[in-house]
């Protein structure tokens, strides 16, 4: 056969879906009017009704394309990864692929016995047990009854869940309900397995056996299809990534690329955070913290690439003169663990709080935190530590490894926080 | 499992050798459609299993209920048409008998129609997240109302014994005349189902069909009492034939079979089963999108 490397090929894929909106002057008061607009309503949907088009709530009809003109071929044991900020159409993409739902336009063809996982435990029901469940959940995602069985004790192990398997899964912990659900699905053989961000779920530590597992999958050469938003995943996961924006193809290529060009884009608005009114902050409140930005070269910003330099603007209102004072921030990461904390004492810049208004530019020359979302902790207290202002998670940002890390391997959160260099030597003895 | 894992290989070479190019294109047809169905056996086997193991789940007496709704009715049905209202029975054979003989293709018919036409619907979430052919979920619920038919035959055996009636050879014909039942609850269910993923105002409707039908159709009474003139228009329903067969078949003829009446319903069965089926396949495709 030619091509017979391609095991996907879509050509300019496209999927419309009709939306309905509520009008602008839809705020009846009066009771003809009420009256008068369901009537024109009923007459509307009647109408579609009989033309056998599908009931849209809402006044006006729109088209809206999830998906336009999205072209590209997978080869047989290419891990890809399909990233794009919410509403991109990766869900939608995966839906076509996965036969769910037809394209509106455009064709794909794929050769090979695909499997889906959207959503993890699909068809899982409530009042059946963690066996039946298995042999269910299994025949949905496409296993014949032989399989399930030759992998029934494997799944089971992998679950952790070998005392309830006789307990009907409404009982579960939803921590059990997810490791059962996902060690049926990590149980599947199809030649190409898409995957929804399903990864999401379940406890740290379970999701690292996820990964495991699905690392393992990838390496035996199946052809796997990967959406997800944890960057880190994907990464880590896949060798070529895909970007998706309003419906479109951005960027094919490598990974990392991908993902540069996808940090880079996203969220550069909003690295700043006014902090004046924020109510959840503690302390005696003589000065408070009026706001925070994170700069780069001083242009905002919430994603930072290791190595990159991250400079902290904190402005400062003194309300009343206290002297001497210690100003401290902390880099929290998203799990709550302290990573680094910075007080102005530290490099001699001393400071006498008298009324006005202060500004203070704290400046990391290279940030060297492993990939991952960091939040900063905002501390202000006088000569003998007693708290004056306190603000948890003034604001968050995300470190993503980028291409200029210098490294060879890619930075897991499972390895570390912060990245430490040493001179590395050997010698033969 | 060594040995295990080698004939799992040779199977998926099986497999791969069979396989076929994928096309995805708006509004493709399904060339391997009924092919496709029949490799997907088994998870219309655990669909229908399930269906049938929670079916009962959480209920004080559980599968007796599949014996006491019957039973009530027919009971209410013999005070009414047979103390009441004195209509007659077929031949010889006791009213309570004749009524349950009737009332059993019903509550299958019945069963069938309003478990297949929320079946869509109450499957939502596989149909949005998992590919198979979507006749499955229809057929699969329909296999709930076969077995609660089986329970209740049970039920209508020993009512036989004690009434002492027992039929004779026609009763071989009686397992065409369940899979009339099913076949010509089957159509109209194919077809509301599949609307009631557009339009949910089909839920209401179906409670409102089955107890009309009931009715309707002679499930208390004997098409015999029908008049005359009216009999041919009456086989529009395709219950009564249904209905009037299982009597013939267990009742010793003594109900009798009125043939012209049979083919109409079987025209009418076919109609709405082909109607049914090609509707379903038609919207079939867009159904994760509607749900």
């Amino acid at each position: 056969m030619e091509n017979d490397a391609v095991v996907i090929r879509a050509e300019s894929l496209g999927k419309k879906y009709l939306i309905g909106h509520q009008g602008e002057r839809e705020r009846y008061v009066a009771l003809r009017d009420v009256v008068a607009h369901n009537v024109h309503r009923l007459g509307r949907t009647a109408m579609d009704l009989v033309r056998g088009c599908p009931m849209v709530d809402g006044d006006e009809l729109e088209e809206f394309w999830a998906l336009k003109d999205v072209s590209f071929e997978i080869k047989r044991g290419e891990v890809t990864g399909v990233i794009g900020p919410n509403g991109a159409g990766k869900s939608t993409l995966l839906k076509i692929l996965s036969r769910i739902t037809e394209p509106s336009e455009g064709r794909v063809t794929i050769n090979g016995r695909v499997a889906s996982l959207l959503e993890v435990g699909t068809g899982f029901h409530p009042e059946l047990t963690g066996r039946e469940n298995i042999f269910l959940n299994g025949a949905i995602l496409g296993m014949t009854k032989k399989e399930i069985k030759a992998k029934f004790d494997e799944i089971v192990a992998f679950s952790e869940v070998e005392k309830f398997l006789d307990t009907p899964v409404k009982r579960y912990s939803s921590g059990m309900y997810v490791r059962l659900a996902f060690a049926v699905a990590a149980h599947l053989e199809p030649e190409i397995l898409i995957v929804d961000e399903v990864l999401a779920v379940g406890d740290a530590q379970f999701q690292k056996k996820c990964l495991g597992k699905m690392q393992d999958v990838s390496q035996e050469g199946r052809t796997v299809l990967f959406v997800s938003h944890d960057m880190r995943k994907v990464t880590a996961l896949c060798s070529r990534g895909i970007l998706l924006n309003r419906g479109k193809i951005k960027r094919d290529g490598q990974m990392a690329m991908v993902a540069d060009v996808y940090l880079t884009h996203r969220l550069n608005s909003g690295g700043f955070a006014d902090l004046a009114n924020r109510e959840d902050r503690s302390g005696s409140g003589e000065v408070q913290f009026q706001s925070i930005e994170l700069l780069v070269d001083g242009e905002q910003r919430r994603t930072f690439a290791f190595r990159e330099p991250l400079s902290q603007k904190i402005r400062v209102k003194v309300k009343k003169r206290i002297g001497a004072a210690l100003v401290q921030t902390t880099i929290v990461s998203s799990d709550g663990v302290p990573v680094c904390c910075f007080m102005n004492t530290d490099e001699g810049c001393n400071w006498l709080a008298d009324i006005g208004d202060y500004e203070f530019t704290i400046t990391i020359e290279r940030l060297l935190l492993y990939p991952g979302t960091y939040s900063i902790e905002l501390w202000l207290g006088d000569r003998n530590r007693y708290r004056i202002d306190l603000i948890n998670e003034a604001i968050s940002f995300t470190v993503y490894q980028g291409t200029n890390s210098e490294l060879e391997r890619s930075l897991d959160r499972a390895n570390g926080l912060v990245y430490q260099s040493a001179i590395w030597n050997y010698v033969k003895q | 499992m060594a040995g295990l894992t080698v004939a799992m290989t040779k199977k998926d070479q099986a497999h791969r050798t069979l396989e076929r190019v994928l096309v995805l294109e708006a509004g493709r047809a399904e060339r391997h459609y009924w092919r496709d169905l029949w490799s997907y056996r088994e998870l219309f086997a655990i669909l229908a299993w399930r269906d049938i193991a929670i079916r009962y789940k959480q209920t004080v007496i559980g599968i007796a209920w599949a014996v006491v709704r019957p039973l009530l009715t027919m009971l209410i049905f013999t005070v009414i048409f047979g103390r009441l209202a004195h209509l007659p029975s077929d031949g010889a054979v006791p009213y309570p008998v004749m009524v349950f003989a009737g009332m059993l293709p019903w509550m299958l018919f019945s069963t069938v129609l309003s478990e297949a036409s929320n079946s869509l619907v109450s499957n939502a979430n596989l149909i949005s997240k998992v590919y198979f052919p979507r006749l499955i979920v229809p057929c699969a619920s329909s296999v709930v109302a076969l077995v609660e038919f089986a329970i209740t035959f049970i039920l209508l055996v020993l009512m036989m014994l004690w009434f002492g009636v027992l039929p004779d050879f026609r009763i071989v014909f009686l397992p065409l005349f369940i899979a009339l039942a099913v076949l010509a609850s089957l159509g109209p269910a194919l077809y509301i189902t599949a609307l009631n993923v557009k339009y949910r105002d089909f839920r209401f409707i179906i409670p409102f069909i089955v107890q009309f039908g009931m009715y309707v159709s002679p499930v208390g009474f004997s098409s015999a009492v029908i008049p005359e003139k009216w009999r041919l228009l009456y086989r529009l329903n395709p219950v009564v034939g249904v209905i009037d067969g299982f009597r013939w078949c267990l009742l010793r003829g003594q109900s009798e079979l009125y043939m012209p009446g049979l083919y109409l319903n079987l025209v009418v069965i076919a109609t709405f089963l082909w109607l049914g089926v090609s509707y379903f396949r038609k919207t079939e495709r867009t159904f994760a999108d509607l749900i």
